[in-house]
C-alpha cells in the first residue's frame, strides 16, 4: 500500500476512534463504543503491518503474541475490586511503550531538532507514565505503603530533577546520537521524577493520580506520534489525554483542591483539626434490622471500605429485600469514593445494582433530609461533617454526602480507627448514628440473615 | 509532514476530546478512563513502525526496542479494551436486568 492509502485509512480509524469515544459517554451505547473503538485501532495495525517495509516479521508477531496473551489473561482475571491496580499497570505499559517507540526513532536518519525534540518528549513522559504507574500500582496493592511520603526537601530535589532533565534534553538536542551520555540521563531522570511525582500522594488521593496518569500515557502517545511523524498516534493520544485531564479535574473539584496542591503537599498536617470527643452508640445486626425495616426510604454511601471487606454482592442482596419490604433503595456515590474514578459503580455494577439506582452527590443531598436511613459502609472522608463545619479540618470545604442530615446513620466500620487521611469524623458522634463495628460484609450478611428468618 | 500541519492536528483534537469527554455521567467514569486507556495502546503502531526501522542489520537495539514496545503496547491495548468490555457488561439498567423477572 502506498503511503497515502495508509494515512486514509488512518483518517478511517481516527473516525471511529472518534465515534467510540462518543458513545463511551452514555450507558446505553457504551459497550458498542468500546467495540467501534477497538476496530479502530484493529484497523490501525493491520493497515500499518501491509506497509511493507515492516520487518522482521517473527519478532513482531511474537511480541504482539505474548503481548496479546498476556493482556488478556490479565483482563479476564482480574478482580473488579483490584481495577485501579489493573488500570495503573496498563498505563504504565502503554507509556513505557512510547517511551522505547521515542527511543527507536532516534535510528531513524535525518532528525531535525523538532523531531529529536519530540522524541525527548515522547521518552520523559512516557518514562513518568511509566514509573509514576508502577509505584501508584504498589500503593494500590498495597505492595508498598500507601500513605503519602513527604520530606523536608521534597520540591528542592523535584526542582533539581527538572532542571537536570532541562539540561540534559538540551545537550542532546545540540549533538544528537543514539549513543549519547546525555539520552540514557534523560531516560533515568524521567523514572525517578515519575517516583518523585507519585511519593507524596496517599491512597485517598489516588483517583486524581490514576486519571493523571492516564492522561500522561495519552500524551506520550502523541508525543511519540510528532517523533515519528504519525497522524493517527496525534489524534487518538491527544483525545486520551484531553479525556484524562477532564477526569482530573473532576476529580479535584470532589475534594477541592487544586490539582497542584494534591501533586505537592500530600495531606500534611498543616492544621490541626479540631479534636471530636463523644460517645459512640454501637448497635448489633437485630437492632439495625428493626430500624431497616421500618424505613421507607434507605439510602446506602459505599466507600473503599467495601472494596475491601468484597461486601458488594450482599449489599446489593440487602437492597432487594428493602426494596420487596417496600422501601425506596439508593445508593449514593461520591465522586472520589474509592482509588479511581468511579470505582464504586463498577463494583455495584459487578454485584447486578441496576444502574439508575446510583444516584451522584449533588442529587442525594437536597433530600437527604428524607432519607430514613442511611447506610455508610466503609466511607470516611466523603461523609465526614467536619469537611462542611470545621475550618481547621484538613478536608475543610470538601463537597461531602450529608448523611448525618439523614433521619439515623448506620455507619458500618471495623474498628475505631480513623480514616485514611487521619481525620476524626464527628459523625462517628451524631445522634442520630448508630456504629455497626465488625467486617462489613459479615455486618451486612447478619443484617440479610435477620430478614430471612 | 509538516510540524506546524501535524500541530494543528494536535489542537483540533484535544478540543474535540475535551468535547467528547465533558458530559461523561459518573457512572462511566472507571470504563471510559480504562477505555481511554486502551486507545492509548495507540503507540502500537509507532512501535510497529520502530521495530522495522533498523532493517539493515546494524541497527538490531532499535529492533529490539521496537519489538518490545509492540509487546507493551499489545498488553495495553489487548487487556484495556477486554477489561472495558467486561466492565460495561455488566452496567445494566433496571427492566433489562433481571432474566424472566419483573420489569
Amino acid at each position: 500500500m502506498s503511503l497515502e492509502i495508509i494515512n486514509l485509512w488512518y483518517v478511517v480509524s481516527a473516525a471511529l476512534f472518534i465515534f467510540g469515544l462518543k458513545q463511551l459517554g452514555s450507558p446505553a451505547t457504551a459497550v458498542r463504543g468500546n467495540k467501534l473503538s477497538s476496530i479502530a485501532m484493529l484497523i490501525a495495525v493491520v493497515v500499518t503491518l501491509f506497509n511493507k517495509d515492516i520487518l522482521p516479521w517473527e519478532w513482531i508477531i511474537g511480541a504482539i503474541l505474548v503481548g496479546s496473551l498476556v493482556g488478556a489473561i490479565t483482563a479476564q482475571k482480574v478482580e473488579m475490586t483490584s481495577m485501579p491496580e489493573m488500570v495503573a499497570l496498563f498505563n504504565g505499559s502503554g507509556g513505557i511503550a512510547s517511551l522505547m517507540v521515542g527511543w527507536a526513532a532516534l535510528y531513524n536518519v535525518g532528525n531535525t531538532t523538532f523531531t529529536d525534540i519530540t522524541i525527548l518528549l515522547s521518552i520523559l513522559i512516557g518514562g513518568m507514565t511509566f514509573s509514576g504507574s508502577i509505584l501508584a500500582w504498589g500503593k494500590l496493592s498495597e505492595v508498598i505503603n500507601s500513605a503519602a511520603v513527604v520530606f523536608g526537601a521534597q520540591r528542592f530535589v523535584n526542582a533539581l530533577i527538572l532542571v537536570a532533565i532541562v539540561v540534559c534534553s538540551v545537550m542532546f538536542c545540540l549533538e544528537p546520537a543514539v549513543d549519547s551520555p546525555y539520552l540514557y540521563a534523560v531516560i533515568a531522570l524521567a523514572l525517578i521524577f515519575g517516583v518523585m511525582a507519585v511519593l507524596p500522594i496517599g491512597g485517598a488521593d489516588m483517583p486524581v493520580v490514576i486519571s493523571l496518569l492516564n492522561s500522561y500515557s495519552g500524551l506520550a502517545a502523541c508525543a511519540a506520534g510528532f517523533a515519528i511523524n504519525n497522524n493517527i498516534l496525534i489524534v487518538a493520544g491527544s483525545m486520551v489525554g484531553a479525556a484524562g485531564i477532564i477526569l482530573t479535574n473532576i476529580m479535584c473539584k470532589a475534594m477541592n483542591r487544586s490539582l497542584g496542591h494534591v501533586l505537592f503537599s500530600g495531606f500534611g498536617a498543616v492544621k490541626e483539626a479540631t479534636k471530636v470527643e463523644g460517645e459512640v452508640k454501637p448497635i448489633n445486626s437485630e437492632d439495625a434490622f428493626l430500624i431497616l425495616e421500618a424505613a421507607q426510604s434507605v439510602s446506602f454511601v459505599p466507600g473503599y471500605g467495601m472494596a475491601v471487606a468484597q461486601a458488594q454482592h450482599v449489599v446489593r442482596e440487602l437492597g432487594e429485600l428493602l426494596e420487596k419490604n417496600g422501601a425506596e433503595v439508593t445508593y449514593a456515590i461520591h465522586p472520589v469514593a474509592g482509588r479511581m474514578p468511579g470505582h464504586m459503580n463498577v463494583l455495584l455494577a459487578e454485584a447486578n445494582v441496576p444502574y439508575d439506582q446510583l444516584v451522584e452527590m449533588e442529587d442525594i443531598n437536597p433530600r437527604i433530609d428524607k432519607v430514613d436511613v442511611a447506610v455508610v459502609i466503609g466511607a470516611n472522608d466523603v461523609v465526614n461533617p467536619a469537611a462542611r463545619n470545621d475550618e481547621n479540618s484538613p478536608i475543610y470545604g470538601m463537597p461531602i454526602i450529608n448523611v448525618d442530615q439523614a433521619q439515623t446513620v448506620f455507619v458500618l466500620k471495623r474498628s475505631m480507627a480513623s480514616g485514611f487521611s487521619g481525620v476524626d469524623n464527628p459523625l462517628f458522634f451524631g445522634d442520630n448514628t448508630r456504629m455497626l463495628f465488625g467486617d462489613a460484609k459479615q455486618s451486612i450478611a447478619a443484617v440479610v440473615a435477620e430478614f430471612k428468618t | 509532514m509538516d510540524a506546524v500541519f501535524l500541530a494543528l492536528i494536535l489542537m483540533l483534537s484535544i478540543f474535540l476530546g475535551f468535547e467528547l469527554i465533558s458530559k461523561v455521567p459518573a457512572t462511566l467514569h472507571t470504563p471510559l478512563m480504562s477505555g481511554a486507556n486502551a486507545i492509548s495502546g495507540i503507540t502500537i503502531v509507532g512501535a510497529l513502525i520502530s521495530a522495522s526501522s533498523g532493517t539493515e542489520g546494524t541497527d538490531m537495539l532499535a529492533t529490539i526496542l521496537g519489538a518490545a514496545a509492540v509487546m507493551f503496547a499489545t498488553i495495553n491495548v489487548v487487556g484495556g479494551y477486554m477489561v472495558t468490555n467486561r466492565m460495561l457488561s455488566m452496567f445494566k439498567k433496571k427492566d433489562v436486568d433481571q432474566s424472566g423477572g419483573k420489569s
